[in-house]
C-alpha cells in the first residue's frame, strides 16, 4: 500500500511495522531493538557482579578446608600408659604423662601457674598436645585439592612424611573461635580479636549514631540554607571521601597522641589492667572509626529526614506544636527506619577498616582479652592481615577461617538492620 | 483561559451530581447553589456588619460582636525571590461565620491564609509585613510566639495529611501536647463528632489512620484540629483533593462547625464558596478585589473584574 493511497482512503492503522502517518518515519523496530541492546548490558553487568562476589567466596572458602599434613616429634601412640592410648587416660594419669616427657623445671611452672590436680582432662590433653607431641605443620591443602588431588597428596605424604599425620581439617571451628591468638597455626584463635572488634563496633555506634543524627536534624531542620551552612554541607560531602588512613592519622596524633589521659583512662582512674597502653585503646580507636563513618551517617541520616513530607510537620506545628515535639514525635518516627538502614551500613564499613587501625596502633599480639574502652586492641581485619602476611602457607588457611568468620559478623549486622528497619516500617504503616 | 473554566464547570456538574445521588442538597445549577447558601446565611453576615463591603470593610466597625475574629491591616507578603504573593491586604473576619477566600490560581489567597497563623514563616525568605490582629493583638508583634499563635488558630490542608498513628492518636496527641487535662476518651469522641465522622470509626479507633477514606482523612484533620479547642480554623483548599461525596460531607459540616468556631476557606471552587460561604473575598494578583456577604458579591459584584471572575470569563 503506497503512501498517498493510505492517506486518501484514511484507513485505520494497521500496527504493521510500516504504519505511519504522513511526516513520521516508522522507527518502533529499532528503537526496541536500543533497549534490548541495554537491556542486555545491564544483565552482564549484574551477572558480572555476581560472579565476582561467587568467585570471592569460593576462594575464601576454599581455603578454610582441607588436608593437614602434620609432623610429630613423638608419636601419640608411644604415649599409652597401663595399655591405655592417650585419649582413654584420666586426669591423673595424663597429668603423669605430662611429668614425664617435659622438663621437671617446666612442670612445676606449669603445677605454678595451675596445679595438675585442678585441670581437668580437656586441659591437660591440650598441653600433652602442645608441649609433648609438638604436632608440626609440613604442609596444607585447599578444599578443591583436596578433593580432586587426593592421590597427589598422598603421594606427598610418602616422599616427605610417611610417619606424619594426615586429616581433613576445617579451619573455621570451635577452637578457632574460643582460642587466644598463637603463634602455632594449629591452636591459634581469634577470640582477642572478635571481642576487639566488637567493642570497637559497639563503642563506634555509640559515639558515631547520636552524633550523626543529631548533626543531621540540625543541619536539616534547624539551620537556615546560607553560606556557612552550604560550606558545611560541602565538607561533610567531601569528608565522606577522605581516604580511611589519613583519619586514622588524624586519630594517632588527636585520640591517641592529644588526648592521651583521656583514652587511655587515666583520669577515670582505670586503664590499668594491662597498663601502657599509652591510648592506643579500644577507645581511640572507637573514636577514629566514628569520625570515619561520621559522614556518611550524617549524609544518610539527611536524605532520611528530608524523606519525610513537609506536610507532616505542618500538621504537627498546626496543631500548635513546638519544633521540637514535631521532630520528636513526627520526624524521626517517619525517619528512623531510613535512619538505621543507613547508619547500619556505615558501621559495616567500620567493621571492615584495617588501616586507619593500624596507624591508631592496633597491638599485634594481644596477652589478654580485651576488656573494656581502655583495653590494648585488636581487631578481625588486622588479625586477617597479619596472618595473610606470614611466610607459613597454614596462616592463609586461618586468614580464610577469620574471614569467613568476618563475614559472617558483617551478614548478621546487615540482617539486624534490615529486621530493625522492618519493624519500624511495619510500625509506620500500622500507625503504632 | 476558557479552557480552564470548561474544566471547572465540569467538575461542577460532575459534584452536583454525586450531591443529587446523596440526596443532600440537590443543586442542579451553579445560581441556586448561590441562593441556597445565601438564604442560610445572609441574616449573620449582614448582621456582621459586612454590608458595605469592599476593601473597605475592615474599617467599617462589627455591629454587634466587639472585636472580630481577625482583623488584618496592610498585610504584604513577599517571597525570597521578591514576588510579592499579597499586596496591601486589609480585611476582618466576623466571628462564628464562614468566609471564603475565592481567587484564580496565583492569586495569593493561601499565602494570605497561611499567613493568619503564620505558616508562612516555613518557607525560608518570606518577608511579612502589617498587621493581622487577633483579639486586638497582633500576631506578628514582638514576642509573641508562633507556637501559641497556631494554637488559637489551627489548620487544615488541602491534601489529607493525617499523622502516621492510630485514629484516636490523631486527636488525642495535639491535645496532649498542649496539656488537656480533662478526659481524653471524651475529648476524642466529641472531636469526632464534631467532625461527623464518630459513627463511621467508633469501633476502629485503635487503627492506623491511613486505613480511612481520603474524605475521611480530612474530616480526621478536622477533627484533630478543632480538639486544641482554637478559636478559628483556616482551610486551604480542603476538599480539592476528594471526591464528590466527601467534599459534600465536608460543605454540611461547615454549617454545624460555625456555630463554635471561625472558619476562613479558600477554595477556587466558586460554587463551594456559594455554598458555605457567609462572606466572600475575592483576591486577585495578591490585591483584595471585593469583599462583601456571599449573596451581594455573587449577584450583584460592584466590581467589574469580580463579574469577569464569577461568570466564568477568565481564571
Amino acid at each position: 500500500m503506497s503512501a498517498t493511497s493510505r492517506l486518501e482512503a484514511r484507513q485505520p492503522p494497521s500496527f504493521g511495522d510500516e504504519d505511519a502517518p504522513e511526516g513520521f518515519r516508522p522507527n518502533l523496530a529499532a528503537r526496541k531493538k536500543r533497549g534490548e541492546r541495554r537491556r542486555l548490558l545491564f544483565l552482564c553487568s549484574t551477572v558480572l557482579a555476581v560472579l565476582f562476589l561467587v568467585a570471592l567466596i569460593a576462594s575464601v572458602v576454599n581455603q578454610s578446608f582441607g588436608y593437614v599434613l602434620t609432623v610429630a616429634q613423638i608419636d601419640p601412640a608411644s604415649l599409652e600408659r597401663e595399655g591405655l592410648p592417650l585419649e582413654k587416660q584420666d586426669a591423673k594419669a595424663l597429668a603423669a604423662t605430662l611429668g614425664e616427657h617435659v622438663s621437671r623445671r617446666y612442670f612445676a611452672k606449669l603445677e605454678a601457674e595451675k596445679p595438675m590436680a585442678a585441670r581437668n582432662r580437656e586441659e591437660l590433653l591440650s598441653l600433652i598436645e602442645a608441649e609433648v607431641v609438638k604436632a608440626k605443620v609440613l604442609a596444607t591443602w585447599n578444599l578443591s585439592k583436596s578433593i580432586f588431588g587426593k592421590r597427589e597428596i598422598l603421594a606427598f605424604k610418602e616422599a616427605n612424611a610417611p610417619e606424619g599425620r594426615l586429616f581433613f581439617r576445617s579451619w573455621v571451628n570451635a577452637a578457632l573461635l574460643s582460642n587466644p591468638q598463637s603463634s602455632d597455626a594449629m591452636r591459634a584463635g581469634i577470640r582477642g580479636p572478635v571481642i576487639g572488634s566488637l567493642l570497637t563496633i559497639l563503642f563506634t555506634i555509640l559515639i558515631a549514631l547520636p552524633l550523626g543524627v543529631g548533626a543531621a536534624i540540625w543541619l536539616e531542620e534547624y539551620t537556615k540554607d546560607s553560606a556557612l551552612s552550604r560550606i558545611v554541607q560541602t565538607n561533610i560531602y567531601n569528608l565522606a571521601g577522605v581516604p580511611s588512613i589519613i583519619y586514622g592519622m588524624l586519630g594517632l596524633a588527636f585520640f591517641v597522641r592529644g588526648l592521651e589521659p583521656f583514652t587511655s583512662g587515666a583520669v577515670f582512674g582505670g586503664g590499668g589492667e594491662d597498663g601502657g597502653a599509652n591510648g592506643r585503646t579500644i577507645l581511640s580507636a572507637s573514636l577514629t572509626l566514628a569520625i570515619l563513618i561520621l559522614p556518611v551517617v550524617i549524609i544518610n541520616a539527611q536524605e532520611a529526614i528530608k524523606a519525610v513530607p513537609q506536610s507532616l510537620r505542618q500538621s504537627s506545628l498546626a496543631v500548635g506544636a513546638t519544633k521540637w515535639q514535631t521532630i520528636w514525635h513526627h520526624v524521626i518516627p517517619a525517619s528512623i527506619d531510613r535512619v538505621l538502614t543507613g547508619a547500619v551500613l556505615a558501621v559495616s564499613r567500620a567493621l571492615g577498616e584495617t588501616a586507619p587501625l593500624v596507624v591508631v596502633g592496633a597491638s599485634t599480639f594481644l596477652s589478654q582479652d580485651p576488656t573494656g574502652p581502655f583495653s590494648k586492641f585488636t581487631t578481625l581485619p588486622i588479625q586477617i592481615y597479619q596472618w595473610t602476611a606470614r611466610p607459613q602457607a597454614e596462616f592463609r588457611n586461618l586468614a580464610a577461617a577469620a574471614i569467613l568468620v568476618l563475614l559472617l559478623l558483617l551478614l548478621s549486622l546487615n540482617a539486624a538492620a534490615i529486621i530493625l528497619r522492618n519493624k519500624y516500617r511495619k510500625e509506620k504503616r500500622l500507625g503504632r | 483561559m476558557i479552557g480552564t473554566a470548561n474544566e471547572m464547570n465540569e467538575g461542577t456538574a460532575v459534584r452536583n451530581e454525586g450531591a443529587i445521588a446523596l440526596g443532600t442538597k440537590a443543586l442542579p445549577g451553579a445560581a441556586s447553589a448561590l441562593k441556597m447558601a445565601a438564604n442560610g446565611a445572609a441574616a449573620e453576615a449582614v448582621a456582621s456588619g459586612l454590608v458595605g463591603g469592599l476593601a473597605i470593610a475592615a474599617a467599617a466597625a462589627p455591629v454587634n460582636e466587639g472585636l472580630p475574629a481577625l482583623d488584618v491591616r496592610s498585610l504584604d507578603i513577599a517571597y525570597a525571590d521578591g514576588f510579592r504573593a499579597v499586596k496591601e491586604l486589609t480585611m476582618s473576619f466576623p466571628k462564628r461565620s464562614v468566609t471564603a477566600i475565592i481567587g484564580p490560581s496565583g492569586c495569593g489567597k493561601s499565602t494570605a491564609l497561611r499567613a493568619f497563623n503564620r505558616m508562612n514563616e516555613l518557607i525560608q525568605g518570606t518577608r511579612t509585613k502589617g498587621e493581622v490582629l487577633f483579639h486586638g493583638k497582633n500576631i506578628y508583634g514582638d514576642g509573641v510566639d508562633p507556637v501559641r499563635v497556631r494554637r488559637w488558630i489551627g489548620m487544615v490542608f488541602q491534601k489529607p495529611n493525617p499523622f502516621p498513628k492510630t485514629i484516636y492518636e490523631n486527636i488525642a496527641w495535639g491535645a496532649r501536647i498542649n496539656g488537656f487535662q480533662g478526659d481524653m476518651d471524651e475529648l476524642v469522641e466529641s472531636s469526632l463528632h464534631q467532625a461527623a465522622l464518630w459513627d463511621e470509626v467508633k469501633d476502629k479507633l485503635k487503627q492506623s489512620a491511613f486505613a480511612l477514606s481520603g474524605g475521611q482523612q480530612q474530616r480526621l484533620c478536622i477533627a484533630r484540629a478543632i480538639a486544641v479547642k482554637p478559636e478559628i480554623v483556616l482551610m486551604d483548599e480542603p476538599t480539592s483533593a476528594l471526591d464528590p461525596i466527601s467534599t459534600s460531607k465536608i460543605e454540611d459540616l461547615l454549617d454545624e462547625l460555625k456555630k463554635r468556631y471561625t472558619i476562613i476557606i479558600v477554595t477556587h471552587n466558586m460554587q463551594q464558596a456559594g455554598r458555605v460561604s457567609d462572606s466572600t473575598a475575592f483576591l486577585l494578583t495578591g490585591e483584595l478585589i471585593e469583599y462583601a456577604p456571599t449573596r451581594e458579591l455573587f449577584f450583584n459584584p460592584k466590581d467589574e473584574r469580580t463579574e469577569n471572575y464569577i461568570s466564568g470569563r477568565f481564571g
